[in-house]
């Protein structure tokens, strides 16, 4: 079982979702977060003069699959998410222990294979 | 007594009234998150603490029978003989006591204007101890002088039609002597990037400050009638044209700001403000244009130079909007709009002369007082949160509030 971070473009979320829920895959959870890499910060206007912003808005998906259907999962995602420009954002997996389902009490791989 | 005289100036005086809250979301909104609600209650408690005051003594002080052009005497302390006829000095067709709350609104949002220079980092007692001290020995006696029967400023034939050098110049330069006094924010000479977190709070600020400010100028004809259509238009005039300049200038460095363009309006209101019943409708617009171009280059060396942590620029564009006003009303003042006022147009270079005295006596006085009342005030309670108060923000440290509660 893997956990899937993928932090990407917000205007990307829409897309990123679709794909994956074309696949079957539902489950996600979404934050708005803030951050940086190469794309850096961004100068925004103050009343006379700028200011830097060094962390951009961006937004983290997390979702959490069985070991096969992890990779699959990251090729809908990267593909969806690109633009080729820096700041598409950057995708995280981990291994995961266990998972449990808290309306019927299942665990393991059942509760987060795609139907 | 004049009803319609009368009506307007009760108006004025809840427009004029406004404008405190008003300016609490100006300068709330460019603070960042933390600090959000220790600004807007800084206008707020001053509004409450000014409003007292002013009844207790400070229109006495400032309006009251005067002592050798200085300062009014305690005679009308607690508004003794201030009632509901109207006085025989001050205009004299509306209720003496409607004057006398007109001037309240004026003295309250004076004091309330400088305090965009100290936000995120004073103590809230201190920041009330000098409000109350600065209002006493700085405000009343300045509104003395230049709007006061007998007033020295008065007498010497300084125009000011409603509060350039009173209440912009003053609070303006008074701003710059308490931030010096207080000290830069923490992080302010690293270059930390303070974000403001709201910038609608600040247009919506901005906005009903414009809206407010009609009751200041048009109100301080005093009187319902074209002197006030005059002031009226000419402060809408000043603000539109200042706050389009604004946006050019911004535009021309990079980008047309929306924070941009309110700022401007702003000042444009503040240049406009010792003008308005004294020029022509024209001369707005170069008053309001000039009046941005001055600040915003103001704006642009103060934080260049990055030296005095004076927050939300207020000596810009209060004390130098306020200053422009000052001057240009002694320029383009003219008996075609009031008997009372010839300037340079008009041949009377004099008038120019005058106006630079009443500027720089203004300066001088304010920033003098304020630099030694806040010396007194840091040596005594001292002026600073302490160091983790203000990592924390000053919501939570002073207020124990948090503006957005809540986890969703």
């Amino acid at each position: 079982m893997k956990k899937i971070e993928a932090i990407i473009r917000p205007e990307k979320l829409d897309a990123v979702k679709d794909a994956l829920s074309a696949k079957g895959m539902l489950g996600m959870t979404v934050t708005n977060v803030n951050g940086r890499g190469r794309q850096k910060g961004i100068a925004l206007q103050w009343r006379a003069g700028e200011y830097r912003v060094d962390f951009l808005p961006k937004v983290k998906i997390e979702l959490v699959l069985s070991d096969e259907e992890c990779q699959p999962a990251i090729d809908i995602i990267s593909r969806a998410a690109r633009t080729g420009r820096e700041g598409d954002g950057m995708i995280f997996v981990l291994p995961v222990e266990n998972a449990y389902r808290v309306r019927t009490s299942d665990s393991g791989d059942v509760c987060v294979t795609v139907k | 007594m004049n009803s319609g005289d009368t009506a307007w100036i009760l108006i004025s005086t809840a427009l004029v009234m406004l404008m405190t809250p008003a300016l609490a979301f100006f300068y709330g909104g460019m603070v960042r998150k933390k600090n959000l609600l220790s600004t807007i209650m800084m206008s707020f408690a001053i509004l409450c603490m000014i409003s007292v005051l002013w009844v207790i003594y400070g229109y006495s002080l400032a309006f009251g029978p005067d002592i050798k052009g200085l300062t009014g005497n305690f005679s009308w302390a607690g508004l003794i003989g201030v009632g509901m006829d109207p006085s025989t000095i001050y205009a004299v067709t509306v209720p003496h006591l409607a004057f006398m709350a007109f001037q309240a609104t004026f003295a309250i949002i004076t004091v309330a204007l400088w305090t965009g220079a100290v936000v995120e980092r004073i103590k809230f007692g201190a920041l009330l101890a000098f409000a109350a001290l600065w209002f006493t020995l700085v405000y009343c006696p300045i509104a003395h002088w230049v709007w006061g029967s007998g007033g020295w400023l008065a007498q010497l034939g300084a125009l000011d039609f409603a509060g350039g050098t009173v209440v912009h110049v003053n609070a303006g330069i008074s701003a710059l002597a308490l931030a010096m006094v207080l000290g830069p924010r923490k992080g302010f000479k690293e270059g930390e990037t303070m974000e403001p977190n709201n910038i609608p709070f600040v247009v919506l600020g901005a906005a009903l400050l414009w809206f407010g400010w009609f009751g200041f100028n048009a109100g301080s004809a005093l009187t319902a009638g074209g002197l006030a259509s005059n002031a009226f238009v000419t402060t809408n005039t000043a603000a539109a044209a200042a706050g389009f300049t604004w946006m050019i200038l911004g535009w021309i460095n990079r980008r047309p700001s929306l924070v941009g363009a309110a700022t401007g309006a702003v000042v444009g209101l503040v240049a406009i403000t010792p003008a308005a019943g004294y020029v022509q409708p024209w001369a707005a617009i170069p008053i309001g244009a000039i009046g941005s171009i001055i600040s915003y280059y103001m704006m642009v060396w103060r934080s260049k130079a990055n030296k005095v942590d004076e927050s939300l620029d207020v000596f810009a564009c209060h004390g130098m909007g306020g200053t422009w006003g000052a001057l240009a009303t002694g320029i383009f003042a003219t008996t075609a709009v009031n008997p009372a006022a010839s300037g340079l147009i008009d041949g009377n270079w004099k008038q120019v002369l005058i106006q630079i005295a009443a500027i720089a006596t203004t300066m001088v006085f304010a920033f003098g007082v304020s630099w030694l009342l806040a010396k007194a005030l840091k040596a005594t309670m001292g002026l600073r949160v302490k160091e983790e108060e203000e990592a924390v923000g000053l919501d939570i440290s002073q207020h124990g509030e948090n503006a957005y509660g809540g986890v969703s």
